[in-house]
């Protein structure tokens, strides 16, 4: 019997992995994963990390020259079971866990890119990909370019990135604005169950190198989704292109909200609460950071004459610095106030509980919309 | 240990330290002039016994050495013309260039440096694709699928994981594949290095991590880059054998790399192999290596030269007959002198493409860029019509 304290036990439990709770890696996930069931998860509510479990299974069930590699893939199935299943399914060959060395994995990547595979790789967290960057910035996003076409690298690297669930240092950044300002590589950050599946599908599937950022603290959300009938969808090429098509997430009249990933919730319960008391407010889900949907973008603010823009990564020299700059070089005749952003401040990621002062909510949201200085 | 590892090593009837370290004294089969040294002291311990490559092996080895040497000085010539940005010239190390090349068959990759021009062009790749970087005209010139010949790395070791990768997915796809991935003495510092032999380890990999030690990362002396007690030393540490070999001497480079192949073929793989030679230039036209380097130290290195003790072999063994030598001169001239009219040829790359390979389809917004460059070139055109 042990004598530990409930709490004792549950920090020796969050202390083989920074301190995010077990909820949000997954540790309670159904047996056995949806990889496992060849058939996908009934329609229903559905959570993000099955839809991605999912995506990563179909991937490569339909293409053998996906691989699937990185550090705790395999056995494990991922600190966040994402990859649950997979090297069960397909084999050691297939999906395999490599040493622990980040620059490593990215490196492997491109020369088994190189010769035919299609590698998704895995960073355990946003902070701890750092060590690629290397082999991000001056191999991946470049050897297209400087190959003047002759070689592709379709590599997907999944990163989960951002806060909210209580993870210690280096576990929580959001690191986008350093990859989307990098020429050649492709941006994407899914909001929804069914953009998880139908987002990762089309970036494995992508000839270009794909940065596929997953909001950690979605993993465990459910939505309803019908992720037999989104694959037959995809797969038979019915289903919409996501590739540099925003999302409308809400429709609204007043002002829009632009936000991608971990704050297009936030941002979707602030135009609910908006809604309440009459103003009416449109939600854009960027889904791909790049390419941009400026036209999307720009037809929304255009309507509407103000926006916000939300994002959890600090402000400075950001993705939503770049929103911002994009909408009033292309609506300034439309807009009636300035554009206001609601970022995280510009200081490293703070501690668990800190955090919340950190992370974008629906009341910073609805200040900033206060503050667009209303006509009526 | 690993299981691939001690069958390799049965065959030598070797123990696994004694295959993992590599000899007391590096691998020497000709004396600076020429002259065989005596096979006991050719590489005389156990499992480091190497067969002499033979005659008609050395003998194209020796042509593609004499255009690698060619080569070398007709691009020093075309920069100091004007004709190209930059060269890092491999001058002196000319035998580790083709030796690393010629070790390879068809179906081999080879993952070069940007010092590794020589190697590059021994592989099969045409000397005016290879020059497009140099020249300023783009990033890289050849494909590297056409030779299995990857592109120059600039960034330092980087490429050594890209060979772990091509090298992996070889193995996964059931091909015959060994990579040969070279770098400098400098760049086993960096931590690329170390993934890609451990990784290349851990995988079992067909991989020969090729080291030219040429004692310099530009003007830093190797002594301060390493105290291990030689580079090839390194290798233990990851589980792979390492051996260490001159440089300057193609038939030991021969029997080294030979082996080093042959065991990565037959699943005794990867291997570290360094070459200790010596860069007889600067480290580019850009550098001045009077400010750290003796000009003693360097005209030492010149009684060393790669080719004329090959040459003196060959001479002493009758194996070059003056006819010989005058076809693989002319040879190499007409090569250099094709290289000349290309590089004496002026190019004007087109602006539009430097939009169209950032991705394999341009973004919206690339096309908006494309576009107002466009714009602003034929505005400067007509301005210069009127």
């Amino acid at each position: 019997m042990s004598t530990q304290s409930p709490e004792a036990k549950q920090a020796a439990k969050q202390a083989d992995f920074g301190g995010v709770s077990r909820q949000a890696r997954g540790a309670h996930i159904d047996r056995p994963a949806p990889a496992l069931r060849h058939e996908a998860p009934p329609a229903g509510p559905t959570t993000f990390a099955a839809a991605l479990n999912t995506a990563l299974a179909d991937a490569m069930e339909t293409d053998p020259s996906v691989l699937v590699l990185g550090e705790d893939v395999g056995k494990l199935g991922g600190v966040f079971r994402i990859t649950d299943g997979l090297q069960e399914r397909f084999g050691k060959e297939r999906c395999f866990d490599t040493p622990l060395a980040e620059s490593g994995i990215a490196g492997m990547a491109v020369g088994l890119a190189m010769n035919g595979m299609r590698p998704v790789i895995e960073m355990q967290f946003d902070a701890f990909a750092y060590p690629s960057l290397e082999q991000v910035f001056s191999h991946i996003a470049k050897m297209h370019n400087r190959t003047r076409g002759r070689v592709k690298l379709p590599i997907t690297i999944r990163i989960p990135y951002a806060g909210g669930v209580g993870g210690v240092e280096h576990h929580a950044d959001s690191s986008e604005s350093y990859y989307a300002h990098t020429p050649g590589l492709k941006v994407f950050t899914p909001a929804t169950t069914q953009d998880a599946y139908l987002m990762l599908r089309e970036a494995i599937a992508s000839d270009d190198p794909v940065i596929f950022f997953e909001p950690k603290k979605m993993y465990w959300s459910k939505q309803e989704a019908d992720l037999s009938a989104l694959r037959t969808a995809y797969e038979d090429g019915s289903a919409p292109r996501v590739e540099g098509c925003a999302r409308i997430a809400r429709e609204g009249s007043d002002a829009t909200l632009i936000a991608y990933g971990p704050s297009v919730p936030t941002a979707v319960a602030a135009a609910e609460a908006a809604a309440e008391d009459g103003t009416s407010l449109e939600v854009i889900d960027l889904r791909t950071l790049v390419p941009l949907d400026d036209a999307a973008v720009e037809a929304s603010v255009r309507r509407t004459g103000r926006a916000v823009v939300i994002s959890e990564a600090p402000g400075f020299a950001s993705v939503a610095a770049e929103i911002v700059a994009r909408v009033q070089e292309r609506a300034f005749t439309s807009l009636a106030s300035p554009i206001k952003r609601v970022t995280g401040f510009d200081i490293p990621f703070p501690a668990p509980k800190l955090e919340k002062y950190q992370i974008p909510s629906v009341d910073r949201i609805l200040d900033a919309v206060d503050e667009l200085t209303w006509e009526d | 240990m690993d299981e691939t590892v001690t069958r390799a090593t049965s065959g030598f009837g070797i123990s696994v330290e004694d295959y993992l370290l590599p000899a007391h004294e590096r691998i020497q089969m000709l004396h600076e002039d020429g002259t065989l040294l005596p096979e006991g002291e050719a590489g005389g311990e156990p499992g480091h016994r190497y067969p002499r490559p033979d005659d008609a092996r050395l003998l194209a080895a020796y042509e593609q050495l004499v255009l690698g040497r060619r080569i070398n000085d007709q691009n020093a010539a075309l920069v100091r013309q004007g004709r190209m940005a930059v060269y890092p010239s491999s001058h002196g190390q000319e035998a580790c260039q083709v030796a690393a090349a010629v070790a390879l068959g068809e179906q081999d990759w080879l993952f070069p440096t940007y010092r590794d021009t020589v190697a590059v062009i021994s592989r099969g790749v045409d000397p005016a694709q290879v020059m497009t970087n140099f020249r300023g005209e783009w990033h890289q010139g050849y494909d590297p699928h056409e030779h299995r010949t990857s592109i120059q790395s600039t960034p330092l070791t980087t490429q050594l994981l890209h060979a772990v990768g091509v090298a992996h997915a070889a193995r996964l796809r059931g091909e015959d594949t060994v990579v040969l991935a070279m770098c400098g003495d400098g760049a086993t510092s960096e931590g690329d290095f170390h993934e890609a032999l451990n990784f290349a380890a851990v995988f079992h990999l067909p991989v020969v991590f090729f080291v030219q030690n040429n004692g310099y990362a530009i003007s830093v002396p190797l002594a301060q880059q390493s105290v291990a007690p030689s580079l090839a030393h390194k290798a233990v540490g990851y589980g792979m054998a390492g051996e260490r070999v001159d440089g300057n001497d193609m038939m030991a480079l021969l029997a080294v790399l030979d082996r080093a192949v042959t065991l990565c073929r037959e699943g005794g793989g990867p291997l570290l192999v360094e070459a200790e030679t010596y860069r007889m230039q600067a480290h580019t036209n850009a550098d001045d290596d009077t400010r750290y380097r003796q000009r003693e130290e360097v005209s030492s290195w010149q009684a060393k030269d790669p080719l004329t003790r090959l040459r003196s072999y060959l001479d002493a063994r009758g194996l070059l007959t003056e006819e010989q030598q005058e076809r693989i001169t002319e040879h190499a001239e007409a090569v250099a002198a094709d290289l000349r009219a290309a590089m004496n040829q002026d190019v004007d790359p087109d602006p539009m493409e430097l939009f169209e390979h950032v991705f394999t389809e341009p973004t919206p917004q690339l096309r908006e860029q494309q576009q107002r460059l466009r714009d602003e070139l034929a505005r400067e055109n007509e301005e210069a019509a009127r």
